[in-house]
Formats: structure tokens, C-alpha cells, sequence
């Protein structure tokens, strides 16, 4: 039996160099076809089953990766349907952006334990697995359920449960309105009612969008490497990313352009990048990188500022400094232990957070900047692939509620009845309430009983 | 088979199972209150009128006998979409009563019996034992229980209270003692019921007239020519002095002084209660409805009250128009015994204890239709039980009868619980004009539709098959009084000759407009044209609607067993184990609407279902 395709991360979120996605379900082929291009220019759908294929991964017209996919035709895969597996070389960013693009092309995200109960109900396990498999499920969903309240807590829940109360509002006035029809107080105005809908439009619409900026739960820690030229800084994301990534050579303003990368430290995601050395200069290519530095100073959560051990602070540095003590958490990296130092690390305290010493060519102090870290973003609690979970949830939730108003709202435009615009209303409600398993038609009457003065 | 209660819903309970060939009694505490309407005079309203049409489709009784006896009658929410569309009729109550009563009378293998059963008791393993009170013994294979608001029954008049049924009727005393020794779950509701007042003490001028409509729609699809209004309605307004006697006055009311425990229904509000809690409105509406053509009460709606019947006096004169009322019927709260419904299954029988079943305001509802709604599927399903066949299980996509005992056995109730429209996720669907074609059909197969009726039926489906057929390959050509029509009705012009299937799915565009153009239309029945335009219009919806009603299907497919203690199943959460152990769903579908049950649960239910069958297998 194949079930609807489902899509997530099945590899260990952030750890290894490889990411995997898996989607499983009927279609899910023809899912991975829509955004993946082979090398050879064959489709998926072209290609028998324990078959790879090398290829790039685009979101529309943007590359995203390149990725080598495998394909599995039912029975003979792992849960028994049609299975694709995207692996990915990127870092957790990068799979999560791909992960992404499959959901868009019509994947749901799949819940806990999904791939494994869809294998047993396919007979692919045994049923001594199952008890396993319930216990899965029991452990996930009450980890994502630890999750969801974290997430819960913030900003965008606040802002979806405002949404969703502003349309159950409407919807049990458009309620007495069709129930109670002598009950002459409440008139199904077009204006506010069109009012209502757009704002949960627009409201809908701003989350989706802010979606992808960085916060700790949902995309990891942005993260700022900045110093003056040559004093580390690639060597350090080097060091801190395990991998050749920014190019290293002795002559300062090698980096002139950001170099992003996403890796985990202890419990945490760090969306960290390298950044041109701040300083003045001439030549414009490196100019321009320099102002993208200063940009990305701006919004960055977390600032490593990297100083050269080996001799004192320029006034340039000074500067730097004290220009975003006020609102950054910075910490300061003196690099080069393993020259003898002559920096003022007392002096330097007055500006930053932490004041850790390495050596990023030795490797020496990595611990001890991991701890920093955690220590000052104070999060060394989370759980980050937990956050995900949820969050990709909650990203689909709110793009199918905002699907379900756009619909209500060009019935009403189109000037169908409002039988028909409640009907949508109300399935844009069950999908924001699908978080917490209440149904609109529950909660509706309700709200109908709770607010309005009707009947006999 | 036997009924115990003869109201809305022991009627098409015992006239059901009587049809369909079992030898049924239904017993009545007093032989003059069969069919009483103890509340307004008036059947249908909002989401009710697509109960009561949907009885008529499956082959019950309400809607007929509503035609027969209506006074007035109006098609609510034209104009709000046909979703919402809901017939309601003011019926003569005297009349209503004797018919219904004429009715069980004649039905054939049907005895209408006054007596009280005060016992109810396990015979053996197929039979059911029940005694009356003057101790005369009946045994049945099937019970159904529709005691409404008999059951240990209380009035509150202000500081007065005694126990009575409504309307002077013995209540009934001591079958809850015997329900409780068979284990059933009981609570205790409230409701209430406003004045009568003589008409001729009333100053009609101070109100507003209310009319009914000029084209009248029945209620059954087996009535044709019905005859027009014979009665009007009339609205007012509280008045400031009203509101001031109220509030001076609420500690006098039982509700407020905390005698009554029963819980009453959020939808119907005693007037008290809606000035104290909706304190800033200064104002309420109210309805003077005639109770019958040969009698002078008027029943007045939405002034419902249990203050004290001098309190009563003072506020019903100071109504406009009311200055010299005289009060026929006190208004009173009442409280009554019902059952937690999550004891019933969806055929409304007991769980734990077979053959007896529960129906009406019995089962936690409120209300003449949802009662009848009860009533009838209890009955079929009795009769069924009888016969040894397979019962009949409405799950909420066919209908509102269905998503009425679907909440009430799935979700339970914490007050009297009313049908409406917010209540159905199909609604679209779920239309009152098409209750025949989802129900009749389902009539037809259980026994309660007649070869003559079948027949009518099977004819208007051809007929609107064939319409719908013409109008997709009927062209209208562009033409300049066409694309005149078009513009005045603000939809856009056309150029090339367009199907009219296309041209209807305009909103602006209806059949009425296109008669001009439409030059080979058939002479067919006005609904039909209706029903095609509906379908053609919200399309869209309807499928999208279809589609979520077949998702669902699948999950009510898989059935769970009843019997099972859901502590023992691996992996559910604490709370979901509550709450399936409580409602015991019958399949996966079900359980999916139990609140507190997440997905996840529902993913532990689905391999447990599994790994049982392997097992077993």
C-alpha cells in the first residue's frame, strides 16, 4: 500500500558531512523529479529501482547542491513505497533548503517515526520491531512535544495564535450570522469581512517569509567572523568547520567575499561565515567585500572576533570595537598562541563577552572556544533537530492556512455566497489548529456560545 | 420490540420498527401528551429543517405531519447560500399532537400503551424485562429508551419547585434507580420554556409583523399541494424597564440562588442569563408565536425565564405591546435524568449492554428534530438487531443525522446539545436540498421507502441527469440582448457562443436569467433547475469536500474492537488512553476526533491494529 509522500532529514541533523533526505509515498518520484536535474539529463522517472543518480538539487532557478539520489521502487525499499533519497554534501543549512524545495513540490513532513510505522504496515518488519516502533513514536513525539512548547513560547507561535483567533472571531460571527438569522445584531458585512481576510493574509504571508531568518531553534545561530586582515579569521572557520572552505594564504585580503557554513557545536547550530577584513582599501573588488562584512556585522547574533595575539590592538580594531559592544554578543578569539603575545587580553575585556586564546593553525584552545560559545549564547540546552521538527511543522501549517484564506478570499471576491467562504475559513482554522488537535468545528460553536447572545 | 416514551423521538423510533415488521410496543406516561411540543409551536429552523428533511428522505414521520399541520412556513437564509438554506414551519401544536397519535394508532404491529415503566431488567440472554407501574410485565428483544425530559423531572418556579414533567405530566420517578443498577452513567440537564400569553390581552399594533413566504417548500418529499400561511408572527424588543425588573430581581431565581444542578444549554439562555451575562446589551429580541388555529395562547420565544411567577408578571407586562398581559403558563425551568452518550454506539445502543438503546433528549440533546433524528435510526436499528441484520451506521459524511450521533457518542455533551450548521465540516454537501438523493437510497435498502415513492424518486434523478447532460451541450450564442443581461448583471460579455453549464457557474448568473436564451428548456420541476445550479456553482467545493470525505472513509474502515483496555497498547499517551477507554471508538476515523488524541496516537492505534491482525493471522 503506498501512503501520501512524505519527506524529512534522515541522517543525523548537523553531525557528518553528509546529509540525507528521504521521501517515501506514492509520487514521491515525481516529487524529487520536479526539482532535481541529473548530470546525465535522465529523469527519476526514467530510472529502475537501487538506482543512483548524479545531479543538482534547484530551488527554481537556484542551485541549491549537488547531490547523488537514489531511487527505490515498491515493494523494495525500506518502508515498502516508492522511496528517494537525496543525499546532500552541504551542512545542515543546505539540507534543510532542500529539504525545503521537496516539501514545496508536494512531500508533507513526515512525523515521528513515519518511515518506520509505514515499513511495518508494509510488512517490511517484524513484529517484534513494531513494539520498538511504537516506543519511537512514543519517545519522538514527546521530545517534539518538549519541543513545540520551546517554539511555543516565541515570537511566531504568538503571532499564528493571534491569526488563528482573529479568523475563528470571524468565523463564529459568520456562525450566528447563518445559525441565528433572527438574531438581527450581527450583519455579514463584505468590507470587514474582506478586511479580516486580508489581514490574515498579509500576517500569514509575513511569517513564510521571516520564516528563513536565522533564530536559534529553526535555522541555528548567525554567526560573524570578523577581524582586521590576516589576523585568522579563515583559518579559525577552517578549524571550527573541518573543511578547506575559505581560501588561506599569507597575503592579507585573500577573503574578499562571505563564505558561509553551517556546523554544530556541543547541542547547537552555528550559521557562521567569514568575512573580509574590515580595514580601508583601495582596491574596489575588496572594498565591496568589506562593506558585505560590515553588513552582515548587523544582523549577526553571535560576533568571534579574532584578534592577532601577536601584537597589540590597532586603532582600527578599537573602533570596531567599540562600535558594536553595545548590542552584539561578542566574543573575542586571540589567535596565534603559539607565537609569543603581546596583546593586552585585560584591555580587550572591557569590550567583549569572553576572551578566548587558540591557535588555529595547532588547533590549540578548541575546546575551550566551544564552551565560550555555548556559555554565551546560554542555550547549551536546546536541542536543535527538535526545534526543526517542529518548526518545518509549523512552516507548513501556516502555508496551508494561508492557502485556505486566499481561497476564502476569492470566493468572496468572485461573490459566491458565504456558506462557501466559511467553508474555507474554516479549513484555514483546522490548519492552524492542527498543532494542538482541536477541530474549527469545535471550536467555532464554542466561540459562538462563549461571545455572541443567541437563541430563544 | 418496545419504546419507552412516546415524544419526537419514541414516535419515529416505534413507527420505524413497526414498518419494518417487528411487533412493537410503545408505552406513554400520560395519552394525551403523544407528540407534545411543551416548547415553542414550531418545527425546523437552522440546520433542524435538514434534520427534518433528511427524516422524511430515509422514510420517518416529522416532515409529513409538519406539512399537515403548519401554520406558517418560511425558507430561512435565502440569499445566505444554499448550504444554510433551512425550512421552518409555526405548526398547530393540538393538531400535531393528535396526529402523530392517529398515526401510531393505525400503524400496523404497533400498540400505543399509557403506562409508566418503572423497571427495566435483564431476562435472560435475549430478552429484556419491563414493568409498568401497576406491575404488569412486558419482555422485548430490543428497548429503546426515550424518556426526553420525564426522567425524574423537576420544576423550578422561583423559590417553587416540585417534581413534574412538563406541561402538568406525571414525571417519570424510578426508571433511573433501575438504569443506574444496570450500570448506565447518568446526569443531570436543564432547560426551559417561556410563558403563554392570551393573545387577546396583547396590543399586536406595538410589534412588528413577521410574514411567511409566498411560495411555501415543504417538508417531505411525499407532499405536494400544502396550502399557504394561516397565521403571522410578530417581534419586539425588551424595553429598559424589563432589564431593570430582571437584575432587581435574579437573586430570586433558582439558577442564581444555586437550587438547580442540572446543567442547561449555552444556545437557549433564560432571559436572566442573558442579562446578566451579556451585560451590555440593554436590549433582546423576542417572538409572539400563535400555539394553534383553535386556541388563544401565544408562546412567546426568547424570554424563556424560572424567576418567580410574580417576578414573571411584572417583566412580561413591561414588554411593548404586553402592558396588559395575562400569563396562561407560568414560564419554568426544568431539570431532568439523561445519559453520558458515550455509552451508546453509533446504531445508539449501549456498549456494554445489548439490545437496549437510547434515543432523543435521552441521549443529551435538545430539541423536537434532533430528537426525531435519534429516534428513527434507534428504531431502524432495533428492528434490525431483531432481524439479525446488519445495523445501520450514518457516519457524518451522508448526513446531519450522522454528524449529529457522531458528536454525541464521539465527543460526549456538557449541555444540552442543539444541531447547526458550524456543526458539519460538509456542508456543502450535507445541502437539505438534496437529502433524498443522499438518503433515500439508504431509505429504500433498509425498508422504509414504498415502490411508489422509489419510483418517484428514481424519475427526478433521471430527470436532473438529463438536464444536466443538456445544459452542458447547450450553446448560447453572443447576442446583443445577451451580453446586455451579462453587463447588468456585472459578469463579463461574451463573444463566441458559451456552453450554459459555463455560463451558470457564474455567481451573477442564474437558470432565471438565462430563460430568455434558453430556448429548448425542458417543463421540469423548479428544485431540480435549483439543485443543478448549486452543484454547477460551488463545484469546486463540493469536490474538494468529496475528497476530504473520502480520506476520512478510509480511516472509518479500519475498525477497532470495543473490547479492548487501552492501557495495554504500547506507546499511547496517558491522556489518549483516557479518552479512548471512555468513548471506545469503533474505528481509527473516530478515534481521530476524539479531542486529546493526537496523530501520533493515532499512529500507535493504526500498527497496534496491525500487529493484532499479524497475530491473529
Amino acid at each position: 500500500m503506498q501512503m501520501d509522500p512524505i519527506a524529512a532529514i534522515s541522517t543525523a541533523q548537523g553531525q557528518g558531512g553528509i546529509g540525507v533526505i528521504r521521501v517515501s509515498g506514492e509520487g514521491s518520484i515525481s516529487i524529487v523529479d520536479k526539482v532535481f536535474r541529473s548530470a546525465s539529463g535522465k529523469t527519476l522517472a526514467e530510472t529502475s529501482g537501487y538506482t543512483a543518480r548524479f545531479g543538482k538539487i534547484y530551488d527554481q532557478d537556484e542551485e541549491l547542491d549537488e547531490t547523488v539520489v537514489l531511487v527505490f521502487r515498491a515493494p523494495h525499499s525500506y518502508t515498502g513505497e516508492d522511496v528517494v533519497e537525496i543525499s546532500c554534501h552541504g551542512g545542515l543549512y543546505v539540507t534543510k533548503r532542500v529539504l525545503r524545495v521537496v516539501l514545496a513540490a508536494g512531500a508533507q513532513p513526515a512525523g515521528p517515526g513515519e518511515f518506520t510505522k509505514r515499513a511495518f504496515l508494509n510488512g517490511k518488519i517484524d513484529l517484534i520491531k513494531a513494539e520498538s516502533v511504537m516506543k519511537i513514536i512514543e519517545a519522538t513525539g514527546k521530545s517534539a512535544a518538549r519541543a513545540a512548547v520551546a517554539v511555543n513560547d516565541g515570537a511566531v507561535s504568538r503571532k499564528i495564535a493571534e491569526v488563528t483567533e482573529s479568523l475563528i472571531d470571524l468565523s463564529a460571527r459568520l456562525a450566528v450570522w447563518a445559525d441565528y438569522p433572527d438574531d438581527a445584531d450581527f450583519d455579514a458585512d463584505y468590507n470587514s469581512i474582506k478586511e479580516i481576510l486580508s489581514q490574515a493574509k498579509t500576517r500569514l504571508g509575513l511569517l513564510l517569509k521571516n520564516y528563513d531568518e536565522g533564530k536559534v531553534l529553526i535555522n541555528g545561530v548567525n554567526t560573524a567572523i570578523v577581524g582586521a586582515p590576516n589576523v585568522g579569521k579563515s583559518t579559525l572557520m577552517n578549524m571550527l568547520v573541518g573543511a578547506e572552505r575559505s581560501i588561506v594564504t599569507e597575503i592579507p585580503g585573500t577573503t574578499r567575499d562571505i563564505v558561509e557554513e553551517s556546523l554544530t557545536l556541543g547541542d547547537i547550530t552555528l550559521r557562521i561565515c567569514d568575512t573580509a577584513g574590515i580595514h580601508v582599501t583601495k582596491d574596489p573588488v575588496e572594498a565591496l567585500g568589506v562593506d558585505r562584512a560590515r553588513a552582515r556585522l548587523v544582523s549577526a547574533d553571535l560576533v568571534i572576533f579574532v584578534i592577532d595575539g601577536s601584537r597589540s590592538l590597532t586603532d582600527g580594531e578599537v573602533d570596531l570595537l567599540n562600535s558594536i559592544k553595545e548590542n552584539k554578543n561578542v566574543l573575542a578569539v586571540v589567535n596565534k598562541s603559539d607565537l609569543e603575545q603581546v596583546l593586552d587580553c585585560d584591555f580587550l575585556k572591557n569590550f567583549v563577552k569572553d576572551v578566548v586564546k587558540i591557535s588555529a593553525k595547532t588547533g590549540a584552545g578548541a575546546a575551550e572556544l566551544e564552551k565560550s560559545i555555548l556559555r554565551i549564547l546560554e542555550v547549551a540546552q536546546v536541542d536543535p533537530s527538535e526545534g526543526i521538527l517542529v518548526s518545518e511543522r509549523q512552516y507548513f501549517t501556516v502555508k496551508n492556512a494561508l492557502e485556505a484564506v486566499k481561497e476564502a478570499l476569492s470566493a468572496l471576491k468572485s461573490g459566491l455566497t458565504l456558506d462557501a467562504v466559511t467553508v474555507s475559513i474554516n479549513s484555514a482554522i483546522d490548519g492552524l489548529l492542527v498543532l494542538t488537535g482541536e477541530r474549527a468545528t469545535q471550536v467555532v460553536v464554542d466561540e459562538v456560545f462563549s461571545k455572541f447572545c443567541v437563541g430563544k | 420490540m418496545a419504546v419507552i416514551g412516546a415524544g419526537h423521538a419514541g414516535i419515529e423510533a416505534a413507527l420505524a420498527a413497526a414498518r419494518l415488521g417487528c411487533k412493537t410496543a410503545i408505552f406513554t406516561i400520560n395519552m394525551d401528551a403523544v407528540g407534545n411540543c411543551p416548547c415553542n409551536p414550531s418545527i425546523g429552523g437552522t440546520a433542524k429543517g435538514h434534520l427534518v428533511r433528511e427524516i422524511d428522505a430515509l422514510g420517518g414521520e416529522m416532515g409529513k405531519t409538519a406539512d399537515e399541520c403548519f401554520l406558517q412556513s418560511r425558507m430561512l437564509n435565502r440569499g445566505k447560500g444554499p448550504a444554510v438554506h433551512s425550512l421552518r414551519v409555526q405548526i398547530d401544536r393540538e393538531k400535531y399532537k393528535n396526529t402523530m397519535k392517529y398515526k401510531l394508532e393505525r400503524q400496523k404491529n404497533l400498540h400505543l400503551r399509557q403506562a409508566e415503566i418503572v423497571e427495566i431488567s435483564r431476562l435472560d440472554k435475549n430478552f429484556w424485562s419491563l414493568t409498568t407501574r401497576m406491575e404488569a410485565i412486558y419482555r422485548a428483544r430490543t428497548v429503546i429508551i426515550a424518556t426526553g425530559t420525564y426522567l425524574k423531572s423537576r420544576i423550578f418556579v422561583g423559590e417553587v419547585s416540585f417534581e413534574s414533567g412538563p406541561d402538568g405530566i406525571f414525571p417519570s420517578s424510578f426508571l433511573s434507580k433501575s438504569l443506574a443498577e444496570l450500570g448506565v452513567r447518568l446526569r443531570r440537564f436543564k432547560t426551559g420554556t417561556p410563558a403563554r400569553v392570551l393573545r387577546s390581552s396583547i396590543d399586536f399594533s406595538k410589534l412588528e409583523i413577521q410574514n411567511g413566504d409566498e411560495k411555501i417548500t415543504p417538508f417531505s418529499y411525499e407532499s405536494r399541494e400544502i396550502g399557504g400561511n394561516r397565521i403571522s408572527c410578530h417581534v419586539g424588543y425588551t424595553s429598559a424597564r424589563t432589564r431593570e425588573i430582571i437584575l432587581q430581581n435574579i437573586h430570586r431565581s433558582p439558577m442564581y440562588a444555586g437550587m438547580i444542578e442540572g446543567k442547561g444549554p449555552r444556545y437557549c439562555p433564560s432571559i436572566e442569563d442573558k442579562f446578566v451575562r451579556f451585560a451590555d446589551k440593554e436590549r433582546h429580541q423576542f417572538f409572539v408565536e400563535p400555539c394553534g388555529l383553535n386556541t388563544d395562547e401565544m408562546y412567546i420565544q426568547g424570554l424563556s425565564s424560572s424567576l418567580p411567577e410574580d417576578v414573571q408578571i411584572q417583566f412580561y407586562r413591561s414588554l411593548p405591546g404586553f402592558e396588559n398581559a395575562i400569563l396562561m403558563r407560568p414560564a419554568y425551568a426544568i431539570e431532568y435524568d439523561c445519559v453520558d452518550p458515550l455509552q451508546l454506539n453509533s446504531t445508539l445502543e449501549f456498549a456494554e449492554l445489548s439490545g437496549l438503546f437510547g434515543a432523543g433528549q435521552f441521549n443529551g440533546s435538545s430539541g423536537y428534530e434532533e430528537a426525531a433524528a435519534q429516534g428513527l435510526i434507534a428504531g431502524i436499528n432495533a428492528a434490525l438487531k431483531v432481524k439479525n441484520q446488519t445495523p445501520l451506521e450514518l457516519d457524518r459524511s451522508t448526513s446531519y443525522i450522522g454528524t449529529l450521533i457522531d458528536d454525541l457518542v464521539t465527543k460526549g455533551v456538557s449541555d444540552p446539545y442543539r444541531m447547526m450548521t458550524s456543526r458539519s465540516e460538509y456542508r456543502l454537501v450535507l445541502r437539505q436540498d438534496n437529502a433524498d438523493e443522499r438518503l433515500t437510497p439508504i431509505g429504500r435498502e433498509v425498508g422504509l421507502i414504498s415502490d411508489e415513492r422509489w419510483e418517484v424518486f428514481e424519475e427526478k434523478q433521471l430527470t436532473k441527469k438529463r438536464e444536466l447532460e443538456r445544459i452542458k451541450n447547450a450553446v448560447i450564442p453572443p447576442s446583443v440582448e445577451v451580453n446586455a443581461m451579462l453587463v447588468s448583471r456585472e459578469t463579463s460579455e461574451i463573444s463566441t457562443g458559451t456552453r450554459m453549464v459555463d455560463l451558470l457557474k457564474r455567481p451573477q448568473i442564474t437558470y432565471d436569467c438565462l430563460q430568455g436564451f434558453d430556448l429548448n428548456r425542458p417543463e421540469i420541476d423548479e428544485e431540480i433547475f435549483e439543485q443543478i445550479e448549486v452543484e454547477i456553482k460551488y463545484e469546486g467545493y463540493i469536490k474538494k469536500q468529496l475528497s476530504q470525505i473520502e480520506a476520512m472513509k478510509r480511516l472509518e474502515s479500519k475498525k477497532l474492537p470495543t473490547d479492548v483496555d487501552y492501557s495495554q497498547v504500547l506507546g499511547l499517551r496517558l491522556e489518549a488512553i483516557e479518552k479512548l477507554n471512555l468513548v471506545k471508538p469503533e474505528n481509527i476515523g473516530q478515534a481521530s476526533r476524539i479531542s486529546g488524541v493526537s496523530p501520533a496516537d493515532i499512529s500507535v492505534l493504526l500498527i497496534w491494529l496491525k500487529q493484532k491482525s499479524q497475530r491473529s493471522g
